[in-house]
């Protein structure tokens, strides 16, 4: 799909779940570090004029960021412009009163840096954790999302009074903290059309995870999307963003080496978890080229790829996964830097014309 | 061929969708009706009419589980009697929890299927492929099984795979079935015909 003429502007930035790093021994080193690493990523994201950076609730001793409204206060303290948000909030295992109390916390302290973006949960570790039961998967999301959004609606000092199947009922209680505007709230979907369509009814930003296969696949959900927007009024509201694996390096022979190593080792994890077989290289490969789900590539060649893809989709956000499997921290950081610095600014300039 | 699909989903859009191009007759179905498929039918997969389940089950010969293991045992159990099922379901505990009375049977998930819906034929495939490579691997070589008790049922589902752009390869009975099923070898794994042998 073509957006003729109405250029807007692409935000670019990082998403994380809180990499652990791999020891001298080859052992799996400790999760503190990889939340001290994870603040440090943010901070620099901001410093090299980054847009967005998202922590993703995981609960893995690989994956260790199990607390985003925590990281996200911390970085709201101790940066300056860019938008810090959940990628994502398993909205359907937390309670949304606390949710919204934490990220409006973060939200007033980063001065309206701070962003939900909800999901429904496609890691299912924080299911049994929290004591949720998956086959209410989707009636947990919706009934949950739903009172997340009455909160987030609330005039000032105005009390919430609201009942549901999952949570004790709320009766004229006062919800606070309250930001000066409210949050904003992305829907996140890996691809199922109802949650496009449900993204259009309730007017919300959707966050698309697209974390294999070709990208253009894509594309018709997008279209379902903006649809569905024309027939529920919506449309002014709808924004969308692309959350993928990626990963810069100066040379992309060597981008595409190294992340082979850390995403296949963590594709052959999640693999032994779920009950599917590794991947290959070769197919790694072929998804890591044009059309492809993964972003691994040099600073120019990543940037011809979001270039081509917003043409084709009007996506106006963009951020990237690039430190699963143990990347070497400073390989984390230097790709966030190419991106800050080499890959954005290609970006604006093809998309200013 | 008149394909019947249940769920409008990931797999079920794509399956629609793969089913189409390759010339069959598709309709689609899911639990909260047929007017809730209007829109993204008409996106997704324009051709495919969205009926509802009964309509589609009354309509079809050739039905597809498009849908979580979980929700399939939900359906009425005897609604598809006389029909051929193509089991595309998973008992997937990590992704969508346990079901203990299945996991008391012992049977392979397609036994259970034929079990529970014991007065049709099922069929178990395409499973092992993820549906976001359904339309990229095709004409590739890549191996689709194909596992049934009933051999005319079988061919038929063969056949089907086959003119989707799939190898087709007998996966021997729903009891063998166990050997594409999660946490085996095959499952989500890409081979041809010789790297299966």
């Amino acid at each position: 799909m073509d957006v003729k003429g109405e250029w807007i502007s692409m935000e670019l930035g990082v998403f994380s779940f809180g990499d652990v790093q791999r020891t001298k021994k080859g052992e799996l080193g400790p999760t503190s570090e990889a939340i001290t690493n994870m603040l440090e990523a943010i901070q620099l994201a901001d410093k090299v004029g980054l847009d967005f950076f998202g922590v993703g609730e995981h609960h893995t001793e690989y994956f260790p960021a199990s607390s985003p409204a925590t990281i996200l206060a911390a970085a709201a303290a101790t940066t300056k412009n860019i938008k810090l948000g959940s990628a994502v909030t398993v909205l359907s295992t937390d309670d949304p009163v606390r949710t919204f109390q934490q990220f409006s916390t973060a939200n007033i302290i980063s001065g309206g840096r701070v962003e939900i973006i909800a999901g429904r949960g496609s890691s299912t570790e924080s299911f049994p954790l929290f004591g949720y039961h998956l086959q209410d998967y989707d009636q947990l999301y919706s009934e949950k999302l739903d009172l997340l959004l009455k909160l987030n609606e609330l005039e000032k000092n105005e009390p919430i009074t609201w009942e549901g199947t999952f949570r004790a009922p709320l009766s004229n209680v006062p919800i606070v903290p309250q930001s000066e505007d409210p949050l904003k709230i992305w829907l996140a979907t890996g691809g199922n059309p109802d949650s496009t369509i449900r993204a259009a009814r309730l007017g919300l930003p959707i966050a698309y995870a697209v974390i294999g296969g070709r990208m253009s696949r894509f594309a018709p959900l997008m279209e379902l999307y903006r649809e569905a927007g024309r027939q529920y009024g919506t449309s002014d509201k709808l924004e969308i963003s692309i959350a993928s694996p990626g990963f810069i390096a100066e040379d992309a022979k060597d981008a595409k080496d190294t992340f082979w190593k850390a995403w296949g080792w963590t594709m052959t994890t999640l693999g032994k978890v779920r009950g599917f077989a590794a991947p290959t290289r070769a197919h790694y490969d072929a998804e890591s080229n044009y059309d492809g789900a993964l972003f691994a590539g040099s600073p120019q060649e990543i940037a011809d790829r979001i270039i081509e893809l917003h043409k084709k989709v009007g996506h106006t956000r963009h951020f990237f996964q690039m430190d699963v499997g143990q990347m070497p921290h400073d390989k984390f950081l230097r790709s966030i830097e190419l991106l800050g610095t080499e890959v954005a600014p290609l970006v604006r300039k093809a998309l200013a014309k | 061929m008149k394909i019947g699909i249940i769920g409008a989903g990931r797999l079920g859009t794509s399956l629609a969708r793969l089913s189409l191009a390759n010339g069959h007759e598709v309709a689609i179905a899911n639990s909260r009706g047929p007017e809730t498929l209007e829109l993204s039918s008409k996106i997704l997969i324009p051709g495919a009419r969205p009926l509802a389940v009964d309509a589609l089950i009354a309509e079809h010969d050739v039905i597809i589980l498009a849908l979580p293991f979980h929700q399939a045992i939900q359906i009425h159990p005897t609604i598809l009697d006389g029909k051929t099922i193509i089991d595309a379901t998973n008992y997937w505990s990590p992704v969508e929890g346990t079901i203990p009375v299945f996991e008391e049977s012992g049977l392979s998930s397609s036994e259970y299927i034929q079990q529970y819906f014991d007065g049709a034929t099922v069929v178990k495939s395409l499973n092992h492929i993820a549906y976001n490579e359904l339309e990229e691997h095709t004409g590739t070589g890549r191996v689709v099984l194909v596992a049934s008790d009933d051999e005319a049922a079988k061919q038929l589902v063969t056949e089907y795979v086959e003119s989707l752009g799939f190898d087709a390869s007998n996966g021997g009975t729903l009891a063998e079935g166990q050997h594409y099923q999660p946490d085996t070898k095959l499952f989500n794994s890409r081979f041809t015909l010789d790297e299966l042998e």
